[in-house]
């Protein structure tokens, strides 16, 4: 039965479906000359909806009897997407505009998406999963292959397209016997099936959900689709996937977990350690002979997703917790490291993507080459910047938790990663000048910039908010 | 003094000086960065001079719990007080002799170097277990940018391999930091020292210090980033790194390893021990056989670090503060060294000791100079790294005489190779021509060496200057060890004092030597 309180609850999602519609009508009848209003009031809506937050957390966390949460988790991982996805929307335009002309679909699609991913963190139901799950996997489909006319974009699209499927499928499977096995498809229900212990069937079902789930986030060994469709898709779009649906697979795969799974913790927890090690090592390893800077960052990608992991392994609040900020420095990061990409533009304003273009970068662009510099030390986690932080907390809680093995498994296959980290600060510092760079960036791309750079070298000061935020996030799935 | 933050203030200079670098032409950042470091050496010693000697143990503290999980926590105690001065004498000098050798990209070094030496006082100034961590890793990357910006041929080989191994070595630190920290209920440094941590579990947190330590440090096996590190650094990185970074490897083990895990250090004695001796007489013979100026003076280092390990895992009072003057005389020798190859480098853009000769009679003040440090680094009596190897050595002679004689033949190996080092470079035929015409030190030069050579011969003639300072730390660090300590194989039996005029030779003579 809908009352009002439930509504409220899914306030957010609501002010996005009426945005994208109005802005989906206002793009079909005004065509591709509005674009850049569609832009801004896409930013708006977002806007909105990120405000709105605190309306739903405050009609929660249960509504539409437990379909959905809207909780302290909800809020903070859908913040994070709002704001991920506003960012990947003001990157845009510069970069479509060096290919002709910009396209208003663009943002509704991004604001589509953002439905998607918000019901994935506040699911509290297989369906409300499943189905937030393919609202967000929709639009990024449509949104790997926009450059229609570009090859390496359909290739994308159709790669994204086919794999996804078949995980979606992969997860659809466990759902249904995960609902076979325990009666129900509410997450709290499945948990009190398992409570009095894990079936067979309970436990393939489990495999298959997380499978599908391990996917949806890029970690090993469901990864394969990322470096050719980071590579292939245009690099806002790039930006978006590399923020955004990493937070929502991320969040949801820590709420099914942590509310669904929670009995078979034991179960799960050498799955989710497999998954971060390899994740870890691979993203790592592979990372390094790589050429394209958006492969590269593909990689980066899976290594970082893999070091989130290692939060959720710990299966403590203190480790959820960890989760949550890891993504959020995370996607600060990434955020920052592909504004710098997207201004890779040669000196006619065409984007080039190779590693090697930015040679001697630190003495035709100082400011952007400090930027790059200060973004790849902080993946790589190298104090003081934020970054390191991000890796602290996970191994923090992985201490705490008596994985001390893990965590110490975990950091030393952190320093494989530094590697190559350091080669594109080497690139951009020690080798000789290359071909120079347009001579500067866009304005919006620099306002972003430079805000991410700020969070990550004065992050620390934030940490008391960020831990009070997180820690508040973790005790909801509790 | 009291309240007044004077440790944030020393880092704040240089930061402030470091990011005005960036934005400043080539002429007002070498400027720039001269003041900021001076006004920092001015500091050190204000802090010095209102250092309470035997006073608190923990002075011109802050603290601020602005990080959430850990603190701006510093402060200092005279171990830390030493090689805070140490590092802001350094600096000035570091920055002079890039004054000409550097006029590429000349902000962006002094900025790297200024927030060097932010990152260095603020390593001995941590009092919260994870800012130290913070500021000791976060040292990597203005070294990794100096050595693969302005450094030689293959100085992006010796970045890299610098930058992976130092990380490799403190990673597991910080893991092991964690869990004391779970334990202990605290970050803070001071509350850790005193916390008994379980026998068992001492064992692996002090190997994982001990992979960061001693990489830092460098011990042997793990010292071989350090000689391809020297040689490819420029000039200044070079002293930077001999002078302090090595130090902060020794720094890390009286501070943590020595007082947080004794027993540890106890049962693992033997392995420092050994690797000590070891790097004594390997590195030495390898050093003896270099060609390469700075390679050669890089292995030099090693040897030298050893004894201080040797002197640190001594567990007394003597060898602790040996080991604290050979790291302050080290510091101070091996950067003047790195200098003096600097200068002739500068002249003719080699580093290989066959193409020089004679400069004795071409360059004789310089000779006078190079003369004194090469003596100093051999360790003769008068100059600083005589009081802390003769310290160093009669501290572990209690402990263990076997490796206080293999570790004394370090001192006859160092004069080997340094007078040969000498010999070739400042005496003999003038065979190359253009080593011939090389002028003499400029005012410059005279202005960087003079004033280390001045302390090369303070703490040789007056080491109470620096041990006073350290004494009651290192009292109290050897009173925390003695539960713990090794008994030792010399058994040092002092005659008990008779009333004068008694038969007092014959009782000297019966007991009191060792055995």
């Amino acid at each position: 039965m809908i009352d009002s309180a439930s509504l409220l609850a899914v306030l957010p999602e609501l002010i996005l479906t009426a945005g994208g519609l109005v802005l989906m009508l206002v793009a079909a009848f005004g065509g591709d000359g509005t674009a850049r209003v569609v832009n801004w009031l896409a930013v708006l809506t977002l806007a909105i909806a990120g405000v709105s937050i605190s309306t739903s957390v405050a009609n929660g966390p249960d509504a539409f009897d437990g379909l959905v949460r809207a909780d302290a988790f909800s809020a903070f991982a859908k913040a994070l997407i709002y704001g991920a996805a506003a960012a990947a929307i003001l990157l845009a335009p510069r970069f479509f505009l060096t290919d002709g002309k910009e396209r208003p679909e663009y943002p509704v699609l991004i604001l589509f998406s953002s439905i998607g991913m918000g019901m994935m963190v506040s699911a509290g139901d297989l369906l409300t999963l499943y189905v937030g799950l393919e609202m967000q996997s929709l639009a990024a489909y449509v949104l790997a292959s926009f450059m229609r006319q570009d090859g390496r974009s359909s290739e994308a699209g159709l790669k994204y397209f086919v794999l996804g499927s078949l995980a979606s499928g992969i997860l659809l499977y466990g759902s249904a016997l995960l609902y076979g096995f325990t009666g129900t498809t509410a997450f709290d229900g499945i948990a009190v099936a398992m409570g009095d212990g894990v079936s067979n069937g309970e436990l393939f079902g489990m495999v298959f959900l997380l499978a599908g789930l391990a996917f949806k986030m890029s970690a090993v060994p469901f990864h394969m689709w990322t470096p050719d469709v980071y590579e292939g898709a245009p690099t806002p779009v790039t930006t978006f996937f590399g923020s955004a649906p990493k937070v929502a697979a991320m969040g949801l795969a820590v709420r099914v977990a942590i509310e669904a799974l929670g009995p078979a913790g034991l179960d799960w927890q050498q799955i989710v350690i497999f998954v971060a090690l390899a994740s870890i090592i691979l993203g790592a390893v592979a990372a390094i002979g790589q050429t394209n800077i958006k492969r590269l960052m593909a990689y980066s990608s899976i290594n970082n997703v893999g070091f989130a992991l290692i939060g959720l392994a710990c299966g403590t609040p203190a480790g959820v917790a960890a989760t949550m900020s890891y993504m959020a420095i995370y996607v600060v990061m990434t955020i920052g490291a592909f504004a710098c990409i997207l201004q890779m533009r040669d000196a006619e304003g065409r984007p080039v993507e190779s590693i090697a273009s930015l040679s001697g970068l630190s003495q035709s662009r100082k400011g952007l080459a400090a930027a790059f510099a200060i973004f790849m030390f902080s993946m790589a986690g190298i104090p003081p910047l934020f970054g390191f932080w991000a890796k602290f907390l996970v191994f923090d809680a992985a201490v705490a938790a008596n994985l001390t093995a893990l965590a110490a498994f975990g950091i030393a296959a952190s320093v494989i990663g530094a590697f190559y980290y350091l080669k594109i600060i080497k690139t951009i510092y020690f080798d000789e000048p290359a071909a120079a760079y347009e001579a500067k960036g866009g304005a919006v791309e620099n306002v972003i910039l430079t805000a991410c750079a700020v969070v990550i070298v004065f992050g620390y000061l934030l940490n008391p908010a960020l831990d009070a935020v997180s820690a508040a996030a973790a005790a909801a799935l509790f | 003094m009291d309240g007044f933050p004077i440790l944030s203030l020393m880092m704040a200079v240089p930061m402030a000086g470091a990011i005005a670098c960036l934005f400043a032409g080539a002429n007002a950042a070498r400027w720039i960065a001269l003041i900021a470091t001076l006004v920092d050496l001015v500091l050190g010693i204000l802090l010095w001079a209102n250092f309470d000697q035997g006073g608190l143990q923990w002075q011109f503290q802050e603290y601020s719990p602005i990080f959430g999980r850990f603190a701006w926590a510093l402060g200092i105690d005279g171990i830390a007080l030493m090689l805070i001065i140490l590092t802001v004498f350094l600096m000035p000098i570091c920055i002079g002799a890039s004054w000409e050798a550097i006029n590429k990209r000349v902000g962006e070094y002094m900025a790297a170097f200024l927030f060097m030496e932010v990152l260095m006082i603020g390593v001995f100034a941590a009092q919260d277990i994870y800012l130290f961590y913070v500021m000791f890793e976060a040292g990597l990357i203005p070294m990794y940018l100096i050595i693969g910006i302005w450094g030689g041929a293959d100085r992006i080989y010796a970045s890299y391999k610098f930058f992976l191994y130092t990380l490799l070595g403190s990673v597991l630190m910080l893991i092991a930091m964690m869990w004391m920290v779970h334990e202990a209920g605290t970050t803070e440094i001071p509350a850790l020292m005193a916390y008994d941590f379980d026998p068992h579990v001492q064992t692996w947190l002090f190997l994982a210090f001990f992979a960061s330590f001693a990489v830092k440090m460098p011990m042997w096996p793990v010292h071989t980033w350090l000689p391809d590190a020297h040689v490819q650094a420029p000039t200044a990185g070079s002293v930077i790194l001999a002078g302090v970074l090595l130090k902060m490897g020794g720094y890390g083990f009286i501070r943590f390893s020595l007082p947080m895990f004794p027993e540890a250090s106890s049962q693992l004695a033997w392995l420092v021990w050994g690797l000590s001796m070891v790097a004594v007489v390997y590195t030495s013979l390898v050093a003896l056989v270099q060609s390469d100026m700075k390679k050669l003076i890089a292995y030099s280092s090693v040897a030298h670090m050893a004894i201080v390990t040797v002197g640190l895992f001594a567990f007394n009072q003597a060898g602790i503060e040996g080991a604290m003057m050979v790291m302050l005389g080290h510091g101070l020798v091996s950067g003047a060294l790195f200098l003096c190859v600097g200068v002739i480098y500068d002249r003719l853009h080699t580093r290989e000791i066959s193409r020089y000769g004679g400069l004795s009679i071409n360059m004789p003040k310089y000779a006078v100079l190079f003369l004194l440090f090469t003596m100093a680094s051999v360790g003769l009596p008068g100059t600083s790294n005589f009081v802390g190897e003769f310290l160093a050595l009669m501290g572990i002679y209690q402990a263990s005489s076997w490796v206080a004689l293999v570790c004394t033949t370090g001192i006859i190996l160092g004069a080997a190779y340094m007078l040969y080092l000498y010999r070739r470079i400042a005496y003999g035929e003038q065979v190359n021509a253009d080593a011939a015409a090389m002028p003499d030190l400029s005012a410059r030069e005279i202005a960087l060496l003079a004033p280390i050579a001045a302390a090369v011969l303070w703490m040789g003639v007056y080491p109470e200057s620096f041990l006073a300072p350290m004494r009651s730390d290192i009292r109290a660090l050897e009173a925390r060890l003695a539960p713990a300590a090794p008994a030792g194989d010399s058994h040092i039996k002092m005659g008990a004092a008779k009333p004068a005029g008694e038969a007092h030779h014959e009782e000297v003579s019966a007991h009191g030597e060792a055995h």
